[in-house]
């Protein structure tokens, strides 16, 4: 059975994360820019796996294991940010907080 | 099984530009989930299934719905039932159920056609799980203490500070 090329794996784990960047770089909402985060995050872990398969190897799932848990932990510790801004400015806008003193 | 993996590929690519272009954060929450799991199968399509089984559970599950809680937690003010039969009216649904609705045609598919349903080499979870622990056990130690450093940090900024906020 004839396997799937690894450029094609290649460039859809790359079209997602542009599109996670794009979200990034286009949205000002707190939440939406975490969830463009995640995406881009995910793609990086596709890139990893598609290697992986590549080569037969376990190593790209492995590294998949390591990026779930730093997912886990940044979207645990930024969406208490999340919170904790939205408490202090009412709202969810990145421009409203755009001055550093507490 | 090359159908199944760019058909799984379009529907990550399409559910994605979707949820970054929703006004609704719980509408691109609805997307993305459906982006995640068109992820998972194309992990399953490379022969990865530990992995499609750990991106169903931990990403589409647990982060995701640690997504819904906070945008629940955020909203506490509005009327909250209006709010929720706003945000989920049945052609909210359209669009994410159509794209499962294709995921699990292609699931059903690959179930039915029988044979090896991966086109790579199949990389087994024993495979993996003798890797994780062996070579990279210093790897495992360091997530563990990333996560415990998330898990502090989540409690102490998630804590409400008594006359600051």
């Amino acid at each position: 059975m004839a396997g799937i090329p690894v450029a094609h794996g290649l460039i859809v784990a790359g079209l997602l994360f542009s599109l996670g960047l794009l979200g990034v770089l286009v949205r000002r909402d707190l939440i939406f820019i975490l969830l463009s985060i995640e995406v881009m995050v995910n793609a990086a872990g596709l890139a990893f796996v598609v290697a992986g398969s590549r080569w037969g190897q376990a190593d790209g799932q492995v590294i998949f294991l390591f990026i779930l848990a730093m997912a886990a932990a940044e979207v645990a510790v930024g969406l208490a940010l999340v919170i904790q801004l939205y408490h202090r400015l009412g709202t969810l806008d990145a421009d409203a907080a755009s001055t550093l003193r507490g | 099984m090359a159908t199944t993996f760019y058909t799984a590929a379009a529907i990550a690519i399409v559910a994605t530009a979707l949820a970054i272009s929703r006004k609704q954060a719980v509408h691109a929450l609805l997307y993305l989930i459906v982006s995640l799991l068109a992820v998972a199968l194309i992990f399953f399509v490379l022969g990865a299934p530990f992995v499609a089984a750990l991106e169903v559970i931990i990403y589409a599950g647990a982060i995701m719905v640690l997504f819904v809680f906070v945008l629940m937690l955020l909203n506490l003010g509005a009327p909250s039932i209006e709010q929720a039969r706003r945000w989920l009216a049945p052609r909210t649904w359209i669009g994410p159920l159509v794209l499962t609705a294709l995921l699990l045609g292609e699931l059903l598919y690959a179930l039915a056609s029988g044979g090896p349903a991966t086109t790579g080499p199949l990389v087994d979870p024993r495979q993996v799980g003798l890797a994780l622990f062996g070579r990279y056990a210093i790897g495992v130690e360091l997530a563990s203490m990333l996560l415990l450093a998330g898990l502090i940090g989540a409690y102490h900024l998630g804590r409400r500070q008594p006359g600051r906020g």
